[in-house]
């Protein structure tokens, strides 16, 4: 993440001149974290597996014209119904294998293997 | 939402892109629902969206009623951007039978999303339809976020708990069946213990000569478990009633009339109020189907024509009006 960079101006005058002077101090930047997307269209998740490090966040976006929701077969995350273009995210903190499933039509299953 | 008059719809004045010919399209398609007529205890079948060739004196019998689905208030992407049209369109053509229909079947999907709003414009539409009572049972569009809450609030007052229920009608038993809860990854459609166990003694003090008639969201027989289209435990439901010499099984959620004639059942499914879906496996998804106005015709499946005079003196027709 960024830190709001200070910024130090100086304005000087001389014989009709302006002179403008910008000094930036940035922190240091942060290792952005991870992240993977899993699309949702025509009835499936794509892709139905995806293998993400731990501290991932997954985002799942509906593209589909018919709702679904995104359901850990063990009861680890439950998305409300997302209607088309809406997104639900879950941050995977520790490792494992987590299958899923659209609790509106079964037959759509998926996988997130975190390692 | 709701349109008072079918002229209202003719023109586009919600600026929802339903003018008079995008209206007509829909309405070529949509499914407006199936007249049920029981005559001498054999119950025949009709396609409303075919009523005006309907000759009145083949609609009379010792009980009517009409079987509406899937209606998807709140649904707007192409395929129908005016789900509350093609409802309204249902309910005018109920109106326009020579005799009332005694009540209506709803089965499920009534929302799209299990919003408040959509629940009351439905409820609002189906108040102008001649026949006063509405039966329902839910789809899965209709239990979204609240495991069924405001569904049961709603329209669960005759029900047990879980939603499923069963009334006399004229000597006819029906059975309304919930089929939609707590599925399982990987599955179909669910009955549950509960419910089968309920089932069982709610039919067992019944005479064989009674004629049944079992209702619920997703169809009670396989059609494509592929699409998850069957119910896993549908089976034991049916063992309950192979002692009935007439079972009739209406089921919606496929958007697309099927039927199929198994010993003393026999299965339909009915149309949608809103969209239609594709044949199973016919298309990469069962999601809505965009068809254009000249194929519509044939979306509508209606034309394969059911006798089924059996044995017994109660047996099942279904007709289409070709």
């Amino acid at each position: 993440m960024f830190i709001a960079s200070m910024i130090a101006t100086a304005v000087l005058s001389f014989s009709g001149v302006v002179l403008e002077q910008n000094e930036f101090v940035t922190s240091a930047q942060e290792k952005p974290a991870s992240t993977a997307e899993v699309k949702i269209d025509n009835f499936s998740f794509g892709p139905a597996a995806v293998t993400v490090p731990v501290g991932t966040t997954v985002t799942w976006i509906n593209r589909d014209d018919i709702p679904h929701t995104v359901v850990s077969t063990e009861k680890v995350f439950k998305s409300k119904v997302l209607d088309t273009d809406e997104k639900f995210s879950y941050t995977f903190t520790k490792p494992g294998e987590y299958p899923y499933f659209c609790s509106i039509h079964p037959k759509m299953t998926g996988k997130v293997v975190v390692q | 939402m709701a349109h008072k008059t079918k002229d209202e719809i003719l023109h586009d004045h919600n600026n929802d892109g339903v003018d008079r010919r995008g209206f007509l399209k829909c309405m070529a398609w949509a499914g407006t629902g199936a007249f049920c007529v029981m005559q001498g205890g054999v119950l025949k079948s009709y396609s409303m969206s075919r009523l005006a060739e309907m000759n009145p004196q083949n609609m009379k019998g010792e009980l009517s009623f009409v079987q509406i689905s899937d209606s998807h208030m709140g649904f707007n992407k192409p395929a129908n951007p005016d789900v509350a049209a093609t409802l309204q369109a249902a309910v005018d053509k109920i109106n326009a039978l020579s005799a009332p229909p005694e009540f209506l079947l709803h089965t499920g999907d009534i929302s799209h999303l299990s919003k408040p709003e959509e629940f009351d414009s439905v409820e609002q539409i189906l108040k102008s339809a001649s026949a006063k009572d509405v039966f329902y049972v839910p789809g899965e569009h209709d239990v979204l976020n609240d495991d069924g809450k405001q569904y049961h609030e709603r329209f669960g007052k005759l029900s047990q708990p879980g939603g499923w229920y069963s009334f006399e009608k004229k000597g006819v038993h029906f059975v309304g069946l919930v089929n939609v809860m707590n599925l399982k990854a990987g599955g179909l459609g669910t009955l549950g213990n509960e419910q089968l166990e309920w089932l069982e003694k709610d039919v067992k003090h019944l005479k064989s000569s009674t004629p049944i008639i079992v209702f619920a969201h997703i169809p009670l027989w396989t059609v494509y478990p592929e699409w998850g289209w069957g119910t896993e435990d549908s089976a034991q439901a049916l063992a309950y009633l192979k002692k009935f010499g007439s079972v009739t099984v209406l089921n919606g959620h496929i958007h697309q009339t099927m039927q199929k004639v198994e010993g003393n059942v026999t299965f339909h499914t009915a149309c949608s109020t809103a969209f239609p879906q594709p044949k199973p496996g016919e298309a990469p998804s069962p999601g809505p189907m965009k068809v254009p106005a000249e194929q519509l015709r044939g979306v509508l499946g209606i034309t394969d024509v059911n006798y089924v005079a059996g044995q017994h003196a109660l047996a099942v027709v279904d007709s289409s009006l070709a």
